[in-house]
């Protein structure tokens, strides 16, 4: 299991939000959706420049099993993708809060205040133990 | 839920579980492509007593098997198998299984999990009108060892020389059965027995560098060798010619009867469908589902994975006749090109294209 990085924030649907500048977040997906979906073959990104809305599709990622959608968690700008997921999809399963990022958001100060409306860690993962 | 009897295995093996028709059945034990590229190179263990044994005895057992099976047991040896089918009297297709003759008065069938009541109704209703019984072996379990270093690894396990033993052929140890067969498209055995003996072959294997693998490997393993699944490539409303199985049914004897045999000689006359190989040369993922579109003619993907061997995702589709070659597959609102082909796509170990 990877532990689960206390700076992070979460949504009930599994993404991750990493504020890392003023008005730039990274998304990804938790360590718990990695293990449910299992070896990820295939991720489909957005592309920079695209514009994004919270709570909207914003990316695809497809294991074996299953095809499962990524949400948005800001209405935003995408300004980064992480291409190395291109070759190797399999950094989602290794690394999901490090190296198997999905892409970067640019949002806006008003659109940002909506984090704190997000899960932290420790709240995510007790509602994890919940489900069980 | 129904558990085999080596669920507290799986658990100790760290398997994630899926309920696959009522049974908590391991999905994977880490990594379903680990485990598939372990079948197709060396071997692994999978645990399938989900499915159900039947046990034919009687003196009409083998006038039984020739009514009830679309293939013809007749053309079998003692000690051998037959993969057939068995429809209802339309043609449709109830479930796939495999047949072992031990003689003229002795048959066993393997056949699915999910289809126990219409398989168990159905030969119901047929052995009434034969000098035959069955019975449900019910206590007993199935082990298949799959993989190209399989044989030498359970002629260890077991003392037992098995190279005589051709494919599609079984034998018998004490109270194991085991044959020469599997749902992987590499060499294999199946072993039949009661809990007790399979859970020690179990424990052997898995301490002896024969991993277990669980149904998400068994999955793709079988769609790289172009193996239909009942209930997702053909189900009750598919015969056997638009399921890639017209060489089960076997029209060769004129004076052998059976079940939907009128009709099935009109429907082998007048099908337009076939069941082919997709594959997928662009990013992304077939899913069970998806359209297939070429010109005016429309198909549909039965089955839809990511082949660990070829690294790019395959699937089986039901289409047109006529479409060949070249077609294109929609996917999230996407047009993506995909070739047709025969299959299957893997072969021991070799991809065939």
């Amino acid at each position: 299991m990877n532990q689960t990085p206390s700076d992070l924030k979460f949504l009930a649907s599994h993404e991750w939000i990493r504020l890392i500048d003023d008005n730039v977040v990274v998304v990804g997906i938790s360590d718990h959706a990695q293990d449910q979906l299992g070896d990820v073959v295939f991720v489909e990104l957005p592309s920079i420049g695209d514009s994004v809305v919270s709570g909207d599709e914003a990316a695809v990622v497809e294991s074996v099993k299953a095809a499962s959608e990524v949400y948005s968690p800001f209405t935003g700008e995408v300004v980064e993708v992480n291409e190395a997921l291109e070759g190797n999809p399999e950094l989602v399963n290794s690394s999901p809060y490090e190296d198997g990022w999905f892409f970067k958001l640019k949002v806006s100060n008003e659109n940002l205040e909506n984090i704190h409306s997000f899960m932290n860690a420790d709240s995510y993962l007790s509602r994890l133990d919940d489900n069980n | 839920m129904n558990r085999t009897f080596l669920y507290q295995s799986h658990l100790d093996l760290g398997s994630k579980f899926v309920n696959f028709s009522g049974w908590e059945m391991p999905i994977h034990y880490g990594s379903q492509i680990n485990e598939h590229n372990c079948v197709r190179n060396d071997a692994g263990i999978f645990d399938v007593s989900h499915m159900n044994i039947f046990d034919f005895n009687g003196v009409e057992a083998k006038q039984f098997m020739r009514y009830v099976l679309t293939n013809d047991v007749n053309k079998i040896d003692d000690g051998s198998a037959l993969y057939s089918v068995i429809t209802n009297n339309e043609g449709g297709i109830i479930d796939d299984l495999i047949v072992y003759k031990f003689n003229n008065e002795k048959f066993r069938v393997v056949s699915n999990c999910s289809t126990f009541d219409d398989v168990n109704n159905f030969f119901e209703s047929y052995i009434i009108k034969f000098d035959c019984e069955f019975l449900h072996k019910s206590t007993q379990g199935i082990l298949a060892i799959q993989g190209p270093e399989s044989m030498i690894a359970l002629e260890n396990i077991l003392d037992l020389k098995l190279s005589n033993y051709k494919s599609f052929s079984f034998t018998e140890k004490n109270d194991l059965f085991i044959s020469r067969t599997g749902y992987t498209g590499e060499d294999g055995f199946e072993i039949i027995g009661e809990a007790e003996e399979l859970q020690n072959i179990w424990d052997l294997c898995t301490s002896n560098s024969i991993p277990p693998i669980g149904l998400g490997a068994r999955d793709t393993l079988r769609v790289e060798a172009g193996m239909n699944l009942n209930g997702t490539d053909m189900t009750i409303k598919n015969n056997p010619f638009e399921s890639n199985l017209g060489w089960v049914v076997d029209f060769s004897d004129v004076e052998r009867d059976f079940i939907a045999k009128e009709n099935l000689i009109e429907i082998k006359k007048t099908n337009k469908l076939k069941l082919v190989g997709v594959l997928l040369n662009e990013k992304g993922v077939l899913r069970s589902g998806q359209k297939i579109i070429k010109d005016d003619f429309e198909g549909e993907i039965t089955s839809g994975t990511f082949s660990p061997i070829m690294k790019k995702s395959i699937g089986i589709a039901r289409v047109p006749f006529d479409m060949n070659e070249d077609a294109n597959v929609l996917i999230r609102n996407k047009l993506l090109k995909v070739r047709i082909l025969s299959l299957p796509f893997v072969r021991k170990g070799k991809i065939i294209l």
